[in-house]
């Protein structure tokens, strides 16, 4: 009974206060979070799963800058009517590279998980200047700016190294090579885009804005829609394989 | 890893859910007992009072 | 400035600290702002110099121009409140919520009439829609949470503000955060993460304004003349250390560059979703939940007269909440890449939070007991009540939601939107507008000017809130439902963008049913606008006399 009249441990000591709320919202975060850095099941083992090319990467950050994730998800769910419409159904490994995720949580257009070779570049240029003029009915807003402004990639090698130092595996080749590779990739018939697909298997090179002279925004826009899903081979891919 | 797992999560339905329970139990005993009906009165009238 | 320093004045430590710290900051700005990767960020950086260079100024004309002692703890024996803060927060709130409310109805119209994107980078719906949630959330409610809070514990704890400078810090500090933040987003400047696109050096900022936040309550509780912590008071610690806690885990980032606006996030993928909803679900929960029961807490206690109905239910409401809370995060993960198990606790967590939420509601709403023929003749106490009416609405459409079944139909749709806004536009809103009218009369020792004009408020924002979420609702089920629809020869029915066509409607009801609640808002801009600037005094029994601050 003292201990009751005494009492008032929290209603009088605010530094206790502080402290308990502070353990009481730590256990959830703690409980959710720190497993999926240590199970192994968390992200599955897949083959085909390589850090983003220069200009896929700069692509990506124009994604980033416009706010595309509000509208547009990148997780198709393994769901009958998900998976007939996008494909199959999107797996952790997929994104593993990605900082931020960009999952999104609303579809006010289709999802882009699985958006990579299901439209040519000329479609993408078309509907990226002028949403409507191929799709009628579309409330996306147009981007007539990427096509004419130049893509600033002068500084894409320091937004490797950071990501190499958070874990990307981008090699100091990779990094040496990212403005050269940019360049390779943004064109059709660079001497460079060889030694480009070497680096980065899967990654085509050619002209993604229609314009060979430049290296414009709706290049690298254009370079990482087109490689969004692709990575992985799905016909040799087993779904039983990593079942959690 | 499977095992770390099943043992994590069988910790944490048996035990973990005992230790809430006892912990929720503890919360309701401090808001419920008798004899602090009057300092939580007196606490409760605190926006009410002017100066 | 030209009264020169009387004898015995000088500058105090914080005063010269601060002014100090601020020049550095100045100068280091300017630095950064000449080597600059991109013009968006050195103007970014020329605002920081511009800001820091006003503080300095600030604090070193208010040193000549205050008397030489510091403001008295006590006048007569009463607490000599500081109110300065609360009142510009109060301002600011407003300010803001016209700001945000008017930018949602125009994304609205965006959204049914896509050329009002007028091919504009800075005005596309992409870049608006940041702008938009930030304004509300952050801004609009951010501004309420930090005078409210400021003013609340104040007087539960009978007591002045701690710090002298601090308090105008974090509430100057903090809007020149929501700046930062906003023109950011116009120009490009963005995170990505939902809720938290702020970037790396705007974060670094907010940091800073937070733990002085933290200082100043946690200072001022601890200053305290009244031997209990009232429980609205532990509402807000929850609040303002979870943010925190919140902030700081899933902001980790490293930029490119002290010279670039761009970083990358310390986590990656299935972690960062999980991260990003940990977070994302606790603003909801700490920001627009734990701090607007505070304000519950004490405005309609004190609105009502009468104390609050049962101050035990206030305890066990407030540990089962801030400790469910936390796990709920992951059902904005259902049937994603996440693992499993963490979906189901998030559900389980989510479905089980149902409880202390209505614990919380039942606990507002009884307290009106005995007098609830104050509804009828007071609109402020109404409109605080149904806040509480729309949070019981949306706590229990939340657990709902958390279910996956009923996830896997609502995910992505605008259900979720309509979700959102019964709780933004009916719980926040209302709870907020119900203290903004309670507030603005006692700080500037006025009546309220009309209360005639709260009643059209009331009702014109109700319609426009019944409108905009059933709008959501329609559009939310109706686009779940095509997105599964079969023919009878089992292909998909319809394609992606016959449903988005057949949302135009309902984003037009959405859009009407925003520009209500903004016509609400305005009206009552205009009535506090002419309370504030009225001659006459309030009588003393109406409302608290204040003592002149500073």
């Amino acid at each position: 009974m003292s201990l009751w009249s005494k009492h008032a441990i929290f209603e009088k000591n605010s530094i206790i206060l502080v402290i308990g709320v502070l353990i009481v919202i730590a256990i959830g975060g703690l409980v959710e979070i720190v497993p999926l850095f240590y199970l192994k099941s968390t992200i599955e083992k897949v083959d085909g799963i390589r850090p983003y090319t220069p200009l896929e990467l700069a692509g990506r950050n124009i994604y980033v800058r416009e706010g595309c994730y509000l509208c547009h998800s990148q997780m198709i769910r393994p769901l009958r009517d998900e998976v007939e419409r996008y494909g199959h159904y999107s797996l952790a490994a997929e994104s593993m590279y990605d900082r931020p995720f960009q999952w999104g949580s609303k579809r006010t257009g289709p999802d882009l998980a699985r958006v990579g070779a299901k439209y040519s570049d000329e479609w993408h240029r078309d509907h990226l200047h002028d949403p409507r003029s191929v799709v009628p009915g579309s409330v996306m807003p147009s981007y007539p700016w990427l096509a004419t402004t130049d893509l600033d990639y002068a500084h894409i090698a320091e937004d490797m190294k950071v990501n190499a130092v958070l874990g990307v595996p981008y090699t100091p080749d990779m990094i040496a090579n990212a403005a050269s590779d940019v360049k390779a990739q943004s064109v059709a018939d660079a001497p460079e885009a060889a030694a480009l697909v070497k680096r980065y298997p899967k990654a085509t090179a050619r002209d993604y804005d229609g314009d060979p002279s430049r290296v414009t925004e709706a290049d690298a826009l254009i370079a990482y829609l087109q490689v969004l899903g692709t990575l992985v081979d799905f016909k040799l891919y087993d779904d039983k394989a990593n079942i959690r | 890893m499977n095992e770390t797992y099943r043992a994590l999560a069988e910790f944490a339905q048996t035990w973990g859910l005992a230790y809430f329970v006892g912990v929720f139990l503890v919360v309701l005993a401090y808001a419920l007992w008798p004899s602090r009906q009057q300092a939580f009165d007196e606490a409760a009238r605190m926006p009410l009072r002017e100066d | 400035m030209s009264v020169t320093a009387v004898p015995g004045k000088s500058m105090t430590l914080g005063e010269g600290g601060t002014a100090f710290a601020f020049a550095i900051l100045a100068f280091l700005s300017l630095i950064i702002a000449a080597k600059a990767y991109t013009p968006e960020y050195a103007f970014h950086a020329y605002l920081f110099t511009a800001g820091s260079a006003a503080a300095v100024f600030a604090i070193v004309n208010r040193y000549f121009d205050r008397p030489a002692e510091p403001a008295p703890l006590f006048i007569d024996g009463k607490p000599n409140y500081n109110m300065g803060p609360v009142k510009f927060a109060t301002v600011a709130a407003m300010f803001w919520g016209i700001a945000g409310f008017t930018v949602g109805l125009y994304i609205a119209l965006e959204l049914a009439f896509p050329f009002l994107n007028l091919d504009l980078p800075w005005i596309s719906f992409g870049r608006l829609r940041p702008l938009h949630t930030s304004a509300v959330i952050f801004a609009f409610g951010g501004n309420v949470l930090l005078g409210t809070s400021f003013y609340v514990v104040q007087r539960t704890c009978r007591a002045r503000l701690v710090g002298d400078i601090a308090p105008w810090f974090v509430i100057l500090g903090y809007n020149f955060f929501i700046l930062i933040a906003g023109t950011g987003y116009l120009l490009g400047i963005t995170q990505s993460k939902e809720y938290a696109e702020p970037e790396w050096y705007a974060d670094l900022w907010l940091t800073i304004v937070w733990v002085t936040y933290f200082l100043v309550f946690m200072g001022t509780i601890m200053r305290r003349t009244e031997p209990h912590i009232y429980v609205a008071n532990w509402f807000y610690l929850a609040f303002i250390l979870t943010i925190a806690v919140l902030h700081l885990g899933n902001n980790a980032a490293v930029p490119v560059s002290l010279f670039s606006a761009k970083s990358y996030i310390v986590w990656s993928g299935v972690q960062d979703a999980m991260v990003q909803w940990w977070y994302g679900h606790n603003a909801v929960g700490f920001f627009l939940t734990a701090g607007f029961l505070a304000i519950m807490y004490y405005f309609i206690p004190k609105r009502a007269e009468r104390p609050v109905y049962s101050y035990r239910l206030s305890i066990i409401h407030f540990w089962a909440l801030i400790f469910l809370y936390i796990w709920a995060g992951p059902h904005h993960l259902h049937y994603t890449a996440l693992p499993d198990w963490a979906q189901t606790l998030g559900m389980t967590f989510s479905i089980m939070l149902w409880m202390p939420s209505w614990g919380g509601m039942i606990n507002g709403l009884m307290t009106l007991s005995g007098a609830w023929d104050k509804l009828r003749t007071d609109p402020v106490l109404r409109m605080m009540v149904v806040s509480v009416a729309f949070y019981g609405m949306a706590t229990f459409e939340g657990p709902v939601m958390s279910v996956k079944s009923v996830n896997s139909l609502s995910h992505y749709t605008d259900w979720t939107i309509g979700h959102v806004h019964s709780g933004a536009l009916g719980w926040v809103g209302y709870i907020s507008f119900g203290a903004i009218y309670c507030l603005v009369p006692w700080l500037w020792n006025r009546p309220l000017y009309s209360l005639k004009l709260v009643n059209w408020h009331f009702w014109i924002s109700t319609i426009g809130i019944v409108l905009y979420i059933s709008a959501m609702w329609v559009s939310g089920i109706l686009q779940g439902l095509m997105w599964r629809a079969y023919t009878s020869l089992g292909f998909l029915e319809y394609s992606f963008i016959e449903t988005v066509e057949a949302m135009h409607p309902f984003y037009v009801i959405r859009a009407m049913g925003g520009a209500l609640f903004l016509l609400g808002a305005l009206l009552m801009v205009w009535n506090l606008w002419q309370t504030v600037h009225s001659k006459e005094a309030a009588v003393a029994a109406a409302a608290p006399t204040l003592v002149p601050a500073e």
